[in-house]
């Protein structure tokens, strides 16, 4: 692999905001972080803790407290908004839906930076816009307006607007908020997908934790202590560090799985013998109806056969009984 | 198609201004009116001093009124990212009489159509700029205010009440004045097309003109507003050097024109939701021209009206406006596309 290009990195960055006069409320700080061209990166944290905010200093909209931000080796903040505005494109939570604008409008305002004083489009342009409306599969709706499109939809136009923008790097805002899990897949794919072709760096906060161990780079991980810990997704999950930041009351990160789980610990115990499908779907089952799998439990569970077929085998202290269905299993065992 | 539409609203535009010289309390024949504008030393003498002299210039008034309220309207509209804003409705048109009635008063004089009427060309000049600058300081305030307000409504609400302080404001000083001053006022506050004449009419278009010149050339900064100021400034625009671009425009316009022509109302607020309608766009560059065009016919039709042709009667112009304007807004809050569409 070809050495990876730094396209925008902080050096003690400290993140907050004024509050009256000569005070500051800092939320998080200092970060060393840095961002490398075709790159995912997925930035999680609990809600509250600043990734917003981060999100908004990184890309210029906010001062940052302390530290610097460097864009392909300049400073952030000495560069003019026109001069930003080539390199670093958004999508925010901000609410577009009020404009009268149809979809191919807003797609073409990602020109805005290119385009002369009046903002007529060439037909560079015009190829740019159309390369951004295929890459995100919006030529679907390109006339209807944008009030009437569902969340999803008005996610992947606000993406293409942000594609047509032509920046090196590309900063989302909880992207994934009120989609559904269709919806939340495909774009988290079309990202992955995004930032593998087209060599962009691509920086989104979410609170999609698994698919965010599927598709990124990179996670950041934010505490609400103000910590980051960055790595690989599969590194912060072996080092512990999602334990630390999202472990609470009653709920614990289960490394082993990479989920949560929201099942209190089991009073009965079980073992359970077998590694078809069928016998993780039953461990799960298990669980969920109260049950602690343990390898050393006096109740033994066998799961043999094909997942066409699959026959549930129990023990119990030398009394035996075979199942066919997981149902009837389940029924008989919660007693 | 938007050629067609263009030329649909051209020839309204040649209709309703014939027809707007031909009304009056004086019958005159279109036909004699077209060869009295074409050749003006043919025919009847007195014909040709009422077109010259009142109705020609009540007719480029009403012209220059409907570009120029309608433009600002459709800038504020997209400023503040409100569908319901306009210069009347968010107290602009009254920090524009503020103004004016500042600068009477320290001439010690009334705000009245007759009183302005007599005010020389420097006179006009002092006016239309402390109507501009009472137009900007209700803008700023508001813009300052909406900035910490989610609710367009609430901003609505505030706007209105800005409005009737400012109004509240000039009506105690007016309340110590004469009964014959205060019924002056009240007519001035009625609106008026036909006091703007000679040097005024030529001061009123270069005013007016200089505003839509400004907010023509910034028709790409309020493209990218639409998106709100995040997404602007992403995009490079300085949000905050196009504000004040967009808040000088507008207070140019609609504090020039409330300054010869009183408050008038509801063609800031409907003439930009006709023409986004008419012309199914968010583009400034074609919404400022096709503002233009509708309320320029819009004016006209309602000055047609106020004459109420066949009688001697006139109405104020405000009554027609309100009229026409008020259903428009129905239609934008309860119409089938409801606030969203603006």
């Amino acid at each position: 692999m070809a050495e990876q290009k730094i396209l925008l990195h902080t050096s003690g960055l400290t993140i907050g905001y004024p509050s009256g006069k000569n005070k500051s409320k800092a939320i998080a700080g200092p970060l060393d972080l840095a961002l490398f061209a075709g790159q995912l990166v997925c930035l999680l944290g609990p809600n509250g803790c600043g990734k917003s905010t981060l999100l908004r200093t990184i890309s210029g909209l906010q001062e940052p407290l302390g530290g610097g931000i460097e864009l392909e080796g300049k400073n952030l903040r000495q560069l003019k908004p026109s001069q930003v505005a080539k390199k670093i494109s958004l999508v925010l939570t901000d609410n577009v839906r009020s404009g009268n604008l149809d979809v191919y409008s807003l797609i073409a305002l990602g020109r805005y930076p290119y385009s002369g004083w009046l903002g007529i489009l060439t037909e560079q342009d015009k190829l740019i816009i159309d390369q951004a409306i295929k890459a995100t599969g919006t030529g679907a709706f390109l006339g209807r307006k944008i009030d009437s499109l569902s969340d999803g939809e008005c996610q992947k136009v606000m993406l293409a607007r942000a594609m047509a923008q032509d920046t090196p790097l590309i900063i989302l805002d909880e992207p994934t908020a009120h989609l559904d899990l269709p919806s939340r897949i495909q774009l988290m794919r079309l990202l992955h997908q995004l930032a593998k072709e087209t060599n962009k760096a691509i920086l989104l906060s979410t609170h999609e934790l698994d698919l965010a161990l599927q598709v990124a780079d990179q996670i950041w991980l934010m505490s609400s202590g103000g910590g980051l810990d960055a790595g690989l997704p599969e590194e912060l999950v072996l080092n512990g560090a999602f334990q630390h930041a999202f472990n609470k009351d009653e709920i614990e990160f289960d490394a082993a799985t990479g989920t949560f789980n929201i099942h209190y610990a089991g009073k009965q115990t079980i073992s359970v013998t077998g590694d078809s499908t069928t016998a993780f779907w039953t461990r799960k089952a298990l669980v969920r109806n109260g049950f602690s799998i343990s390898a050393t439990a006096e109740k033994k569970l066998t799961v043999s056969g094909e997942d066409s077929h699959p026959v549930w085998e129990v023990d119990d202290n030398g009394k035996r009984a075979v199942y066919t269905t997981l149902s009837e299993f389940l029924d008989t065992i919660k007693i | 198609m938007n050629k067609i539409k263009v030329l649909v609203l051209l020839s309204l535009l040649v209709t309703a201004f014939l027809l707007d010289v031909a009304m009056g309390s004086v019958h005159i024949p279109l036909k004699d009116v077209i060869k009295v504008l074409f050749t003006p030393d043919a025919g009847n003498d007195t014909w040709v001093y009422i077109i010259e002299k009142i109705r020609l210039p009540k007719a480029l008034t009403a012209i220059i009124v409907g570009c120029g309220l309608s433009v600002s309207g459709l800038q504020m509209q997209t400023l503040f990212r409100n569908p319901l804003a306009g210069p009347s409705v968010l107290g602009i048109t009254a920090g524009a009489s503020l103004g004016v009635a500042l600068v009477m008063l320290s001439a010690g004089s009334i705000t009245s159509l007759y009183t302005i009427k007599e005010l020389g060309i420097s006179g006009s000049w002092l006016i239309i700029m402390a109507s501009s600058l009472g137009a900007a300081l209700i803008m700023i305030l508001i813009v300052g205010i909406s900035s910490s307000l989610k609710d367009n409504v609430i901003v609505l609400i505030v706007g209105v009440m800005i409005g009737n302080i400012t109004l509240s404001v000039i009506s105690i000083w007016q309340y110590f004045s004469s009964p014959e001053l205060i019924k002056d006022y009240l007519l001035w506050t009625f609106g008026s097309l036909g006091g703007v004449t000679g040097g005024q009419l030529l001061i009123l278009a270069v005013v007016v003109a200089a505003g839509l010149l400004i907010s023509f050339l910034s028709s790409k900064l309020l493209d990218a507003l639409l998106l709100g100021d995040n997404y602007a400034r992403s995009m490079g625009l300085t949000v905050k050097r196009a504000r004040i671009l967009i808040i000088a425009s507008t207070s140019i316009l609609a504090g020039g024109i409330t300054a010869f022509c009183g408050p008038i109302g509801f063609i800031g607020i409907a003439v930009p939701h006709l023409a986004r309608a008419l012309f199914s766009t968010s583009n400034h560059r074609i919404l400022i021209p096709a503002c233009c065009l509708i309320g320029t016919v819009l004016m006209l039709i309602c000055d047609i009206i106020a004459q109420m042709p066949g009688s001697q009667t006139v109405l104020p112009i405000n009554v027609i406006t309100a009229l026409v304007g008020s259903p428009v807004v129905i239609w934008v809050i309860a119409g089938p596309k409801k606030l969203r569409g603006f």
